[in-house]
């Protein structure tokens, strides 16, 4: 089963609403509630990284009976040093978007604390590619 | 304990979202980081906080908490109002600070 969501970057009404959409066929297919809180955790952080941070990007999700895989792809600056990006604290987030109460450098430690395997890279200029995955069997 | 109980023994006034006024109150956390919430808040916990954005109901909704309150006089915006009441998530108020308002309920939850 395959989903796609645009998010624009910038938008931060609308920041929230692919991970909502998410939620509920995740709820709809009956996916265990513990699993649906690790996604939701997840994707919203990646949602509003693009938004905080890129243009625009695409959310594609891809659900089978093994596993849940969620790819996000934006187009925008790009990380120039993914391991100092990946440290808790770390945020290159404008003023702005901190008095928000976003930028904390929690996101990217947030995601990858709630997948079973993560992977980011990253071009700079053009735009940064992040998998999630999260396994629906215990094992 | 519901959200209605709280806004009652801590005097709170409501914003929006009275529909959710029966839900029950697990605990609570207090945060103004968005990433923190998302992170460490459970489901049917109270979020005490003095952001006032949209963005407050897309965490609380995700995270299914049952109320949010805005310390210090704070007031919600418009549309954060609006989407209190389509999700059922009721946006409370006080003139208290966190560290206080924290502490009542802390009190109230644990008595």
């Amino acid at each position: 089963m395959n989903f796609e969501f645009k998010v624009l970057g910038g938008d931060f009404v609308r920041a929230g609403n692919a991970s909502s959409q998410v939620k509920k066929i995740l709820k709809q297919l009956n996916v265990d509630a513990s699993i649906i809180k690790r996604i939701v955790v997840a994707l919203y952080e990646g949602e509003v990284n693009i938004v905080a941070h890129a243009y625009s990007g695409v959310i594609k999700v891809n659900i089978d009976t093994e596993r849940i895989l969620l790819m996000l792809d934006d187009s925008g600056p790009g990380i120039p040093d993914i391991g100092l990006a990946m440290q808790p604290g770390f945020s290159t987030a404008s003023p702005i978007v901190r008095e928000m109460g976003f930028g904390a450098g929690m996101g990217l430690p947030n995601i990858k604390d709630n997948s079973d395997e993560f992977s980011i890279s990253s071009e700079v200029g053009k735009g940064t590619h992040l998998e999630i995955l999260v396994n629906l069997k215990v094992t | 304990m519901t959200v209605a109980d709280i806004v009652r023994e801590l005097g709170l006034k409501v914003f929006s979202g009275s529909e959710g006024l029966n839900q029950e109150i697990t605990g609570g956390y207090t945060s103004d980081l968005l990433s923190d919430v998302m992170g460490n808040a459970e489901a049917g916990m109270v979020w005490i906080t003095l952001q006032t954005h949209i963005n407050v109901m897309a965490i609380a909704s995700l995270k299914e908490l049952s109320a949010i309150i805005l310390v210090k006089g704070f007031e919600p915006e418009v549309n954060t109002l609006q989407q209190s009441n389509n999700e059922r998530i009721p946006i409370l108020g006080t003139n208290l600070q966190a560290f206080e308002v924290t502490g009542k309920l802390y009190q109230l939850l644990n008595r």
